[in-house]
Order: C-alpha cells, then sequence, then structure tokens
C-alpha cells in the first residue's frame, strides 16, 4: 500500500464573546487592578465571580472586592511551558484563594523552582503591563510574604465597562484522509478518477471513502470512472466568493461520472451559465499543476436521456 | 412502561497510538462487524443508533457524519448523537429502550487523538472566560487535582505509581500499554509519564436489547440495574478536588450502594483519579478494579468510557464477575461522571 497522505491543518478562530454583568466588572476590574467576586446568597464569596449560584441557581449579583494577595490551594510544577501559557520560563499552575474570598482562581506562579511553592504559600497578583480586560491581565502570581493587601473600597461600578473578550483559539493538526481518499487523490494527480466498489450492492462511490453508506461494508476494489460525465442537477451562483477568482454568475453542478453510481460535484465552464441544463454531458479541465479538475466543460455530445442518470439526482 | 434492557455484545478495536492510514470510519467499520457479528443482527434489525465522538479531535465540524457510512444510514435510520463519550450515547440509548420506541440499539464511539495535541485540544472544553485563555492542559490540571489529594494524605508519589503498575499488569490484549511500564519523568509535578494515560486511537461498540430480545441475543445478559451521570460546578476552584460528589449521588442513583459490586470497570485517566473514584464510590479491596487495564493502560478519547461499561458487561458475559460497576467521565478533574450497575442472571 502506497503511504498515506498527510497534511497540516490549522484551526484557528477569534471567537468574540459578550460578557454578562458579572464577568464585566470582574474583567473591567481586572483591567483597573481591582479583584472584584461576588456574593452568595449564603454569605460565601466567589472569585473568580459567575453569576449563578453553583449551589442553588440562584441569581447573583452582589459584588464585593477581595484582595489581590492569596494562599495558594493547591499547586502542579509545569517544567514545560507550553504555547498560549502564561509564563515562557518553567512555573506553577495554582489555585489560589485570595483574600476575602471563599473558592480559588485558577492562574500561573512565577518561582524559581518546585521547591519555593507548597500548599498554603503566600502570594500576590503581579498584574501584566498593558491591560485590556481580561484573565491575562493578571500576568501570574508571586510569592509574597507581606500582610495581606487592603481592598480600595471599590463599589464594582466603572464608567466604561468592557463588555467581551475576543478569546483567540488556534488548534494544529496534521491530517490524513485514511487509505480510500488518499487513492483517489493520488489517482487524480494522473488526471484519472477512481472511485470503489461496494461488494455487496455493487455501487461505485466516487469520491470513495473506504464505506458503502448504504450496506455499511468496506469498500475496496478500485474503479476507474469517467472521465467524462453527465451533468445530473445543478445550480448557478450569483455571489462571489472571497478569495475566488471566478466570474459571476457560473454554474455549479452534480456530474454523474460514467461507471459511477454516486454524483461528485464542480463547476461547469466553456459554457454560457444560463445554457447549462440537466443530461448535458461534460468532461474535466485540468489546469498545469492542478491536483483536482479545475472545471468540466461540454464534450459537445448529444445530452444523455434522463433514464440513464435518475437514480443519480 | 418498566423493561429491563441489558448489554448483550460488545467489541473495540485495538487501542493504537496513531491510525493514520485510516479514516475514521475505516478504523470504526470492523468494530461494528464485530459487534453485531456476535449477535448475528444486521444494521437493518438495529432500532435506534446512538454514536459519540468528538469534532475537536478531528478538527472538523460534523465529522461524524462520516463515521454514519459505517453503520449504513440508507435507507434512513433512527440516529441520534452525542459529542461527548459514548457512555452517554449509550445512556440516550438506553432511554429509548425504556420508552418502548426500539428493542435494540446499537452504540458506538470512537476517537483519533493522534492528528492533534490532545493536551491542547482538551482546554477547549473549559470555561472561556476565565480559564481557557490560559491554556492549562489536561495534565496540568490533573496534577493540581493529584496534589491536593497528596496534601490531604490520600495518596502519595509511590501509591500513585503503584495504580499504574497494577493497571498495565493486564492480559488485555487491545490494550495499548501493557506490561512493565517506567514511572518516568515529571510531566506536570506531581504527575508522572507512569501516572498519566496514553495518548491513542480507538473504536468501541455495544448491542443494548430489551427483554426477551436480550436473551435471544446473549446467552448471559449484562442487564442494566441503573445508570445515572451528574456534574460538578465548572469552577475548579468552587468544587473539593479530593472528592466527587457528582460520582457518589450518580451511584447512589443507580444503584450501586444497594448490594456489593465484585468488579468495578473505572474511567480515571490519571492514577490520582482511582484515589477520588475508590473513595467516592465507597470500593474496598475485595472489588476487583480495571482488570481490562483501564484508561491508563488505553485511553481513546470518547471511546475509553463506552469501553468502561463494555468491559464490564463483556465479564458478566464469559461468567467471571455477576454484578459489576461501570464508570465513565468527561471533563477536567472528573467534571462528569456516568455510573452504570450491569448484573448477570443468578447462577
Amino acid at each position: 500500500m502506497p503511504e498515506v497522505l498527510k497534511a497540516p491543518l490549522v484551526v484557528e478562530f477569534p471567537f468574540t464573546r459578550s460578557l454578562g454583568p458579572v464577568q464585566s466588572a470582574f474583567l473591567t476590574g481586572l483591567r483597573d487592578r481591582v479583584v472584584l467576586g461576588v456574593r452568595t446568597g449564603d454569605g460565601r464569596t466567589l472569585v473568580p465571580p459567575v453569576e449563578y449560584d453553583p449551589v442553588t441557581a440562584e441569581e447573583i449579583r452582589d459584588l464585593v472586592e477581595v484582595a489581590p494577595t492569596g494562599t495558594v490551594t493547591t499547586w502542579a510544577w509545569n517544567h514545560e511551558p507550553r504555547r498560549g501559557q502564561p509564563l515562557s520560563s518553567p512555573f506553577a499552575w495554582v489555585l489560589v484563594r485570595l483574600d476575602g474570598a471563599d473558592t480559588a482562581l485558577l492562574h500561573a506562579l512565577d518561582a524559581p523552582g518546585p521547591d519555593a511553592v507548597h500548599t498554603g504559600l503566600r502570594v500576590r497578583v503581579r498584574w501584566a503591563e498593558d491591560r485590556v480586560g481580561a484573565i491575562t491581565d493578571i500576568a501570574c502570581f508571586e510569592p509574597y510574604d507581606g500582610d495581606p493587601a487592603q481592598p480600595t473600597g471599590h463599589s464594582g461600578e466603572f464608567e466604561d465597562p468592557v463588555t467581551g473578550i475576543v478569546a483567540a483559539a488556534r488548534l494544529d493538526y496534521t491530517y490524513s484522509p485514511g487509505r480510500a481518499q488518499t487513492a483517489y487523490i493520488n489517482a487524480l494527480a494522473d488526471h484519472r478518477a477512481v472511485g470503489e466498489r461496494c461488494p455487496s450492492c455493487r455501487k461505485v462511490y466516487v469520491p470513495p471513502r473506504g464505506a458503502c453508506p448504504t450496506c455499511g461494508v468496506a469498500t475496496a476494489e478500485q474503479v476507474e470512472v469517467g472521465p467524462a460525465g453527465t451533468v445530473t442537477t445543478f445550480c448557478i451562483v450569483n455571489i462571489k466568493a472571497k478569495n475566488l477568482d471566478i466570474e459571476v454568475p457560473y454554474v455549479y453542478a452534480h456530474i454523474a461520472l460514467d461507471g459511477a453510481d454516486l454524483a461528485l460535484h464542480g463547476r461547469i465552464g466553456g459554457i454560457p451559465y444560463d445554457q447549462v441544463r440537466m443530461g448535458l454531458r461534460v468532461e474535466p479541465v485540468w489546469t498545469d499543476g492542478g491536483r483536482y479538475p479545475d472545471h468540466y466543460r461540454p464534450t459537445g455530445e448529444p445530452d444523455a436521456d434522463y433514464e440513464t442518470y435518475k437514480e443519480l439526482l | 412502561m418498566t423493561r429491563d434492557i441489558a448489554v448483550v455484545a460488545f467489541a473495540q478495536s485495538d487501542i493504537l497510538r496513531t491510525t493514520e492510514e485510516q479514516s475514521e470510519v475505516e478504523m470504526l467499520m470492523p468494530v461494528l462487524h464485530d459487534v453485531l457479528d456476535r449477535t448475528g443482527l444486521k444494521t437493518a434489525d438495529i432500532g435506534f443508533t446512538c454514536s459519540g465522538s468528538c469534532d475537536y479531535l478531528a478538527g472538523r465540524a460534523f465529522s461524524f457524519t462520516l463515521a454514519l457510512d459505517g453503520v449504513g444510514a440508507w435507507p434512513p435510520i433512527s440516529e441520534s448523537h452525542v459529542e461527548t463519550d459514548g457512555a452517554w450515547a449509550l445512556y440516550e440509548a438506553w432511554t429509548k429502550l425504556l420508552s418502548g420506541d426500539a428493542d435494540t440499539a446499537l452504540v458506538y464511539s470512537y476517537g483519533k487523538s493522534s492528528p492533534g495535541s490532545v493536551r491542547d485540544v482538551l482546554t477547549r472544553q473549559l470555561d472561556p472566560y476565565y480559564v481557557a485563555p490560559l491554556w492549562p492542559d489536561s495534565v496540568a490540571l490533573a496534577a493540581l487535582q493529584a496534589q491536593a489529594l497528596i496534601d490531604a494524605g490520600d495518596t502519595d508519589e509511590p501509591a500513585l505509581a503503584g495504580i499504574g503498575t497494577r493497571s498495565r499488569a493486564t492480559d488485555n490484549t487491545r490494550a495499548q500499554l501493557r506490561g512493565s511500564v517506567p514511572q518516568g519523568d515529571y510531566v506536570v509535578r506531581p504527575l508522572r509519564t507512569g501516572d498519566c494515560p496514553p495518548i491513542g486511537d480507538g473504536a468501541a461498540a455495544v448491542v443494548l436489547a430489551a427483554g426477551e430480545r436480550a436473551r435471544e441475543l446473549c446467552s448471559r445478559p449484562a442487564w442494566i440495574r441503573g445508570i445515572d451521570h451528574r456534574i460538578e460546578a465548572h469552577g475548579l476552584g468552587v468544587r473539593d478536588l479530593t472528592d466527587s460528589p457528582s460520582t457518589r449521588l450518580a451511584a447512589e442513583k443507580a444503584g450501586a450502594f444497594e448490594r456489593p459490586v465484585d468488579t468495578a470497570e473505572l474511567h480515571a485517566p490519571f492514577s490520582s483519579q482511582e484515589v477520588v473514584l475508590r473513595k467516592a464510590l465507597r470500593l474496598d479491596e475485595n472489588v476487583r478494579v480495571n482488570p481490562s487495564g483501564g484508561a491508563l493502560a488505553a485511553n481513546p478519547m470518547m471511546a475509553a468510557g463506552l469501553i468502561r461499561i463494555g468491559e464490564a458487561a463483556a465479564r458478566i458475559h464469559r461468567g467471571e464477575s455477576d454484578r459489576a460497576l461501570a464508570h465513565a467521565t468527561s471533563g477536567p478533574c472528573l467534571q462528569q461522571n456516568l455510573v452504570a450497575v450491569l448484573e448477570g442472571d443468578p447462577r
């Protein structure tokens, strides 16, 4: 078996999220070097604050300032920081209960080594230089042996509150399409289309995915199909896609390649868009170095009879 | 309407570090055929199909739809999907059978962790406002829990190493890590490589059947006596990480405490989490814990929880257990927990 294809796949998205009143106050507070918690009905102070009591599900809005100093409740030494984490040199992950809070906040602790960290260690917030209203406005925590800091008496009201965050996410993959699709893509490089025949229903699937979706069995027998085919149905695209250098309107069609029992889709060119029709006979057009047909154009043959493709619409 | 529902068949793939030569459906299909062969059923005979998987592992939206090719979804079938471990797909199938809408169900789940970096991928399930922007990976969060347990005197590093060693001393040929596995260096202290699950690809499937249908399909069905799942507060700093009240409550609702179990299949991806679960489930030394090796021997994401139910059921099928507990988890530090109690007919 030839080696399967592999390619990098990056999934990246700047998630834009709006904040509720409590999250807005907390993150705005961080921007202004103030740490806020929220008081529950039974008098506990949650930091970081949430909008609903995790025990009673009651809505809570009673903001209360806590100190930027606190105590480590548990920790873990991270000797190999990963992309996106708060510090690039070895650090401790910590849960910190800030003075005045009843719950703990997750963040990083800058310490010289694991021997300098223990549960119960006193720490304080180290503020980021550029603060925008995000959890990363706390650059990290650092060991602190002074007295608990005194809250400033902030009300939790801000003149220009932060109302949203952009949470950028990026994940890297090495994508492999598996055996069947690798064979299909490799054949396309030779300007050939190959499908796979189901051993049970004998239908030929193109592109093949290694399974017959009707019978639920593996397909393996390769069958060369095309190159010509029949337009089974189509639509006219009137809106230009971003980064796509194709003039509108153009036609996108389902094309049943000769010998295939499933239509694939592709663009129709070489004919005015308003003359494309069901039954039109087409063939692939390859551009230099292209790994798949750029588009399909009419072969000039007479149109296919409806009976020959009605099962493939 | 009360019906007795049983696991009547279980199958799983070999769990491997990478399966790049196979697409997801190519990896899954032999498992589906295996589980159906054990009952003599064809896909067309199945009343309800439910699957579990996760788009973030594949890096593609609606990735589960491609896997549907493996069950033959034409003509249309009654089908559903959960975006989490297949144990929760089994829960959905169980309720479907309870309702009387179907007599048999096929439940499958699969995950390929090899294309991405699973430690990074799992950060995307965390609170997006306060936690995810810090990118704390799955091992880091488990390590915070492990340190809390050590501080509380519930365990220590040698005891954790013992859990890893015992888990991998399994004769389960499907497992990814077996035999003598070095405890290794710290990944995130106090957890070493030996305390962490292997990263692997794999798939699993079970068939459920109700009442007499179960007896026709299996000589000793694994009857589901109870099943329940519960969740903790999402804020890690709100929870007592040394305990798992959600597991205890799920076990209570599933009837786990009514009579002792002889076997427990626990989904504890980290050695420290077995300590938490044993305490929450009140398991004593008489209970055989994870004879399959558990998640420390093989942890295919989205299938490892379903495999716990399948392994527990298979032991009942083989007459090696009479009453078994199966547990599945999802989320950081045992955030969500499902408990099922399975029994064989008296012998």
